[in-house]
């Protein structure tokens, strides 16, 4: 890290590429120290010993799946959504625009509080989900809802801009060759909106993994990764909840740099 | 042949109203216009892509107006080619093809057809993005043409590329509407274009149809003011070029020869902006190879220049500062000789 400075000298000695290059070297290592010294603070056989512990790798499992889940569902409901605010102006489009959002911007335990009113047992949908035998409280359904929640915004937002980046002109082509509207849409937009699409459901089955708040109100039990590093750390203490996020910190980043590394390769072809 | 009766679009902020054209088969059609006059919606409207306020299009008899897209059987080629940058050039060409599910020996014969056509054989494998200006439209035209459409339309097709190229994709235009048969709709902002590609020309502008005709009768009889400006103080005349005494081509205009600097030979048009042309009362010894006698028949004052039309015959528009008017004292009746190079008659 030290040799930085030197480095930006080479490229251009201005001051301002000097500061520039300090302050941010300031929040690399702001970001970066913590992970490493989690990661890298546990000795190989702890960690090991963790992974042996079948509560971790349920829960780290639970989180995985669940994130999962929610994504399959986002990607459902989210990526048509996304089209429309992309290639049609309507009213109300922009207030449309600004609540997508607003799970971004709420405390999470709060919008656990507001899921509940909606999906609880005594509230209209999870009475309605309850007669098919599903229930929103403690369960894997409910996890699933929470990450949903508040990590589509991720998702629509950017396949939204993947739509908006594609010229409408080449579906307006494609439908004088002979294209219906679906078929402009599988073989044109989407494919060509296809990397922002991706890396909005990375970013959004991230956000699910990582998701504390809202799982916590709606489903405690069973528990995900996030929530068993919590409760190790009031019960135990610290030694014994940061083998459990290091564990998790090392498979995210495991499974996110390689999906990256496909996506930007398969888009690339 | 395709009819559009009484069309009127919002453009979002003005309309384009009671637009009729009536295209014959095989015809090909300009439409002439300024940038913003709302030719490219004009032409989506017509291809079914921008939804219309009302009118009525038919297409060889049958009424297309609330047809889809997809089935009207209309073409279509964008100003800067808008191919599919995830496609290669042959998966480009043969989108339609594939969309139709025709058999994989019949999309190999329309594709051996369109490339030999169009001499794109070479950058079947290519991506869009790799290929220049005159080989992307050519692509757009060949993937426009691989559905036999009824109609092509043609939205500048000629204007993102440089002028060389321009030339190459005009002549290749004629060629595969004369070879075809195709009736094709044309919109241009150029009037050359209009005049060199057009069997008929309608003038669009203020949001309406102002004239249409044949470019001589647009070119000598304009009905407005609008189409007075967009059509004259421009020099355009149609001749037979031949080989000159010297170097230099010729074309014929009616009694005059000008010498012009092509290698274009046969019935074209030449033309000639007024500023290229030099005014003076005594023949000028200088190496431009023009220079011809006319009399001054009519002075038209802008202020700081006037615009004067000096018949030799044919007529010339010549444009001069009022101080060079005024200190040559010229006027209407006085015998002037115009000088100009071959190199700035343009033929086409």
């Amino acid at each position: 890290m030290s040799d930085g400075v030197p480095l930006l000298r080479r490229i251009s000695s201005s001051r301002m590429t000097i500061t520039f290059g300090l302050l941010a070297l300031v929040i690399m290592l702001f970001v970066f120290v913590p992970l490493l010294k989690t990661v890298f603070g546990s000795s190989p056989s702890v960690l090991f010993e963790t992974l042996l512990d079948a509560k971790v790798r349920s829960a780290i499992w639970l989180s995985l799946y669940t994130a999962l889940l929610a994504t399959v569902v986002g990607a459902l409901f989210g990526v048509p959504l996304a089209y429309i605010l992309a290639r049609f102006d309507f009213p109300g489009r922009r207030v449309v625009e600004g609540l997508i959002d607003v799970p971004i911007v709420i405390p999470h335990t709060a919008a656990g509080i507001a899921l509940l009113f909606v999906f609880g047992r005594n509230f209209f949908a999870g009475r309605a989900f309850n007669l098919l035998g599903i229930s929103f409280v403690d369960s894997v359904a409910g996890i699933v809802i929470a990450m949903l929640f508040v990590s589509i915004p991720f998702l629509i937002d950017s396949a939204k801009e993947g739509f908006r980046s594609v010229d409408v002109r080449l579906e307006k082509v494609s439908r004088t060759l002979g294209a219906s509207p679906w078929q402009s849409f599988f073989r044109i937009s989407l494919p060509l909106a296809w990397r922002s699409i991706l890396t909005g459901n990375i970013m959004m089955w991230a956000r699910g993994i990582s998701e504390f708040g809202a799982v916590m109100i709606l489903a405690y039990h069973p528990m995900v990764a996030s929530i068993l590093v919590a409760e190790r750390f009031e019960t135990y203490g610290l030694d014994y909840a940061r083998p459990v996020a290091a564990l998790l910190i090392v498979v995210c980043l495991a499974i996110f740099i390689g999906l990256r590394t496909f996506a930007y390769r398969g888009g690339k072809a | 042949m395709i009819e559009v009766k009484d069309l009127s679009v919002d453009l979002g902020g003005f309309l384009l109203r009671d637009i009729t054209l009536d295209v014959k088969d095989g015809e090909y059609y300009m439409i002439l216009g300024p940038t913003g006059a709302g030719k490219t919606v004009l032409l989506e409207s017509i291809a079914g892509l921008y939804p219309i306020r009302g009118g009525q299009i038919w297409l060889n008899g049958r009424e297309i107006t609330n047809l889809e897209p997809e089935k009207r059987g209309i073409g279509m080629v964008y100003q800067d080619y808008v191919l599919f940058p995830h496609l290669s050039v042959k998966e480009n060409v043969v989108f339609g093809l594939r969309l139709r599910r025709l058999p994989r020996h019949e999309i190999e014969a329309t594709l051996d057809w369109l490339t030999e056509l169009l001499g794109i054989s070479h950058l079947l494998e290519r991506k869009p993005d790799t290929l220049s200006g005159g080989e992307s439209q050519k692509v757009a035209l060949a993937r426009a043409l691989s559905v036999k459409p009824e109609v092509l339309l043609l939205d500048e097709p000629l204007s993102a590329l440089d002028p060389e190229t321009r030339e190459d994709i005009q002549h290749e235009l004629r060629r595969v509407h004369e070879r075809l048969g195709l009736t094709v709709i044309h919109v241009t902002h150029d009037f050359e274009e209009a005049v060199a590609l057009g069997d008929r020309i309608a003038v669009i502008g203020e949001g309406r149809i102002m004239q249409v005709g044949t470019s001589e009768q647009v070119f000598r009889q304009p009905n407005s003011e609008f189409v007075a400006r967009f059509a004259m103080s421009r020099n355009i005349f149609s001749g037979e070029v031949r080989d000159g005494d010297d170097e230099c081509a010729v074309i014929e205009v009616g009694e005059v020869g000008i010498a012009v600097a092509t290698e274009l030979r046969g019935r074209y048009h030449a033309s000639i902006r007024p500023e290229d042309i030099l005014i003076s009362p005594e023949p000028l010894k200088s190496s431009a190879r023009n220079s011809l006698r006319g009399t001054i028949s009519r002075v038209d004052d802008r202020g700081s220049t006037l615009l004067l039309t000096v018949s030799v015959p044919p007529e010339f528009i010549c444009l001069v500062t009022r101080r060079s008017f005024e200190e040559m004292e010229l006027s209407e009746g006085k015998e002037v000789y115009l000088t100009f190079k071959a190199s700035a008659v343009h033929v086409f």
